[in-house]
């Protein structure tokens, strides 16, 4: 016996930033709202470093401080230039953080996707996991009309389907909307929750009540390959994890776990983790190609957002604000097509893509389109600069018998012999090219 | 037929683990979910309804929270789920669990006849298996424990047949509806839901009973004040270490080496050489 299940106006597949937003967006707006997650619960499946940008959130959910589970207020952002025994960085610390609504928190994901998750289904989306997409169903004339489950009697049909199952997007590519990920597209980051007792994770980074620490590091680290790692302060544990390019990884014939292993022991970073236990020990995909390698966007009766569709600013560590941005404006733009009595057809949701291009997410991809080329062709980037960067800076801050004069020439030549006079011009052309 | 399967949400006792310091349990982030035992339970009352017909109501007595793990029952095929809960509840042993339980189980009963109460043969935090079987008691329903198969059931002449696990066997026993069976794990393997029944679950509303509701009695026989049990102790085990013995040998050579073996293991467990003598002696006397 096959049971018909209801019609949706929109059936969004997947539970993360990206899809939360769209459902909370369209079930407030009083649009039937079904959401389908494979994971045990939303959030079982989703991993991030992880930090939230307030800015996307406050757009859905003004209130949401009130409620959403957030493990520290980010006041004090560290970036830190790497080498094997040093590191040259810089900090921003303002107390100023403190005297407005927070701009950023640390996040630990499962329990912030799980609160998410929990204000959708309050705003009326009808939400079931352990239900895994497995094809779309298109009518005669190939628009989508629907998703197929892995589960019997399972054809559930929707005037518009919002994919936002994530970096691999199985559903996406199994339809052919967009091709498999590249490895040279996509950075694998790894992460290890380390556990310490609240009171030595503030005494580390001097820090009060839910204030907290970002570290942003790069070079050596990377071991030549593109790609950053990070440090980042919750209530009662430390996130520090690594993420380089899948093609890079390939190449060296390198595993994330060798460098997380190696980044825990460098001298700058095992002090601060020192005596944590760690109990999670996690592993995602980026899609980190930008806005190259995007995507078709849209189509008929169909929308991609979030990671899926490739939204992230792998420069400046955003992704889960473009999620939620792009998921917003998915629902958006199936509002206005809904007010006006228009089809989902793909000619009117040509409206998401402009609403994307008038919005962060897609001018600062647009912006950085040509940073995975340049890094990917300039490594000096990543692995000499740093390198002379360290070596300047010891040079600078040993006094001796030297004169300072002969130190800044000495600095100098190192740069010179090492990238010489034209290649340090074209360097800082090629940068200044590949962030405007 | 009317089957209530009684089901306990516990924290995934693989998860879990004991401070060191203080001897609790930290549950802090451990997953709550279905007592596995329970799922035997389950899926045996769901098969029993797909061969016979009827209704399969799930029952848990927990807080609130609890009601997730019966959404998840509801979300395998059963009909019904009705949560038991109230703050009196609170520290109740397995004698108040099983007292609330089968108040409960009464109060279903008279709106529904109940011809067979499921459940697992244990829980996987409290291990003692005295639940089940207190609710039979109170109830007098038939006992079948640590069933393994569940036979036939025949309706008409209010039967019941199944395999019960014993020591050194299998016991076939029968006996007549109402009854109470735990179920032993393995006994089958809980199915996958379909999408409706997922949809179902989703949007079904939980009944929550309180003391009145679940037709309590006597409210001094349930929580902390109904509970005799006393945790005078909570400490974990230390290790057992003990040294692998590695026996050299001769591979050119495996009799003597099984025999090294053999002789390390007898010396050993003195008992077992003993009974290996005896039947021996007895073999070598027939032969003789």
């Amino acid at each position: 016996m096959t049971q018909n299940i209801e019609k949706f106006d929109v059936i969004v597949v997947g539970a993360g930033p990206a899809g939360n937003a769209a459902a909370y967006t369209l079930a407030k707006a009083g649009k039937k709202v079904l959401q389908l997650e494979r994971g045990e619960y939303p959030g079982s499946k989703n991993v991030q470093g992880a930090i939230l940008y307030a800015d996307a959130l406050e757009q859905l959910i003004p209130d949401f401080r009130d409620s959403a589970p957030l493990e520290r207020q980010v006041i004090e952002q560290r970036l830190w230039v790497m080498e094997d025994e040093s590191y040259v960085g810089a900090t921003f610390r303002s107390d100023r953080f403190n005297q407005m609504p927070g701009n950023r928190y640390t996040i630990i994901r499962a329990r912030f996707d799980k609160w998410f998750s929990e204000q959708v289904q309050k705003a009326g989306a009808l939400v079931i996991c352990e239900m895994t997409v497995i094809a779309l169903l298109r009518d005669e004339s190939g628009k989508v009309i629907g998703v197929e489950v892995d589960r019997k009697d399972g054809k559930i049909y929707a005037d518009t389907v919002i994919l936002a199952d994530g970096v691999n997007s199985l559903v996406a590519s199994r339809a052919g909307l967009r091709q498999d990920i590249k490895p040279a597209a996509v950075a694998l980051a790894v992460k290890e929750t380390v556990f310490l007792p609240r009171e030595t994770v503030e005494a580390r980074f001097n820090l009060k009540g839910s204030e907290g620490v970002v570290i942003e590091m790069l070079g050596s680290i990377s071991q030549g390959m593109a790609g950053t790692a990070f440090l980042y302060t919750n209530k009662d544990s430390i996130s520090v994890g690594i993420g380089c390019m899948l093609s890079d990884m390939k190449a060296q014939n390198t595993t994330p776990a060798e460098l997380l292993e190696k980044l825990k022991t460098h001298p700058s970073v095992a002090p601060l983790i020192a005596g944590g236990e760690t109990r999670e020990y996690a592993a995602h995909l980026i899609p980190e190609g930008g806005y190259k390698a995007l995507p078709g966007l849209y189509g008929e009766g169909w929308l991609l957002v979030g990671d899926s569709a490739g939204f992230v600013n792998a420069v400046h560590r955003e992704g889960s604000n473009l999620a939620m941005i792009s998921g917003r404006l998915a629902a958006e733009t199936l509002l206005e097509l809904g007010e006006k009595g228009l089809p989902s057809s793909a000619a009117n949701l040509a409206r998401y893509k402009a609403r994307l291009e008038d919005s962060i997410v897609l001018k600062d991809l647009k912006k950085y389109r040509n940073i995975p080329e340049t890094l990917d062709s300039q490594r000096q980037f990543l692995t000499d600069y740093p390198a002379l960067l360290n070596d300047a800076a010891h040079e600078f801050f040993t006094v001796d018998g030297r004169d300072k004069a002969s130190k800044e020439k000495a600095i100098f030549n190192a740069f010179r012999e090492r990238r010489s006079l034209l290649g340090l011009l074209g360097d800082a052309y090629r940068l200044w090219r590949a962030t405007r | 037929m009317h089957i209530v399967v009684c089901i306990k949400q516990v924290p995934d006792s693989a998860q879990i683990r004991v401070h060191p310091v203080t001897n609790t349990i930290m549950r802090q982030g451990v997953p709550a979910i279905i007592n596995p035992y329970d799922l035997f339970a389950i899926e045996a009352a769901l098969a029993l309804k797909d061969q016979l017909g009827g209704k399969v109501t799930v029952l848990t007595m927990g807080p609130p929270q609890a009601e997730a793990a019966l959404k998840k029952a509801l979300s395998y095929g059963c009909d019904d789920a009705v949560l038991v809960t109230d703050k009196l509840f609170a520290g109740s042993d397995t004698l108040a669990t099983s007292y609330v339980l089968a108040s409960a189980i009464r109060t279903l009963d008279q709106e529904n006849p109940v011809d067979l109460v499921l459940t697992g043969k244990q829980t996987i935090d409290g291990d003692t298996a005295q639940v089940g079987p207190g609710i039979a008691r109170r109830l007098k329903l038939e006992l079948l424990t640590y069933v393994s198969r569940i036979v036939r059931v025949d309706p008409a002449a209010r039967s019941i047949r199944v395999e019960r696990r014993a020591e050194g066997g299998v016991q076939v026993l029968e006996t007549r509806l109402p009854a109470l069976i735990t179920m032993l794990e393995g006994s089958n393997e809980i199915r996958f839901g379909s999408a409706p029944d997922l949809f179902r679950a989703a949007r079904a509303q939980v009944r929550r009973w309180d003391r009145n509701a679940a037709g309590i009695e006597d409210i001094t026989k349930v929580g902390l004040k109904g509970s005799p049990t006393i945790v005078s102790r909570v400490f974990v085990p230390s290790s057992r270490a003990r040294k692998a013995l590695q026996i050299g040998f001769d591979p050119a050579n495996p009799e003597v080496a099984t025999q090294a073996l053999l002789d390390k293991l007898l010396a050993e467990f003195p008992k077992v050489k003993k009974e290996l003598d005896n039947k021996r002696a007895a073999a070598g006397e027939r032969h003789e």
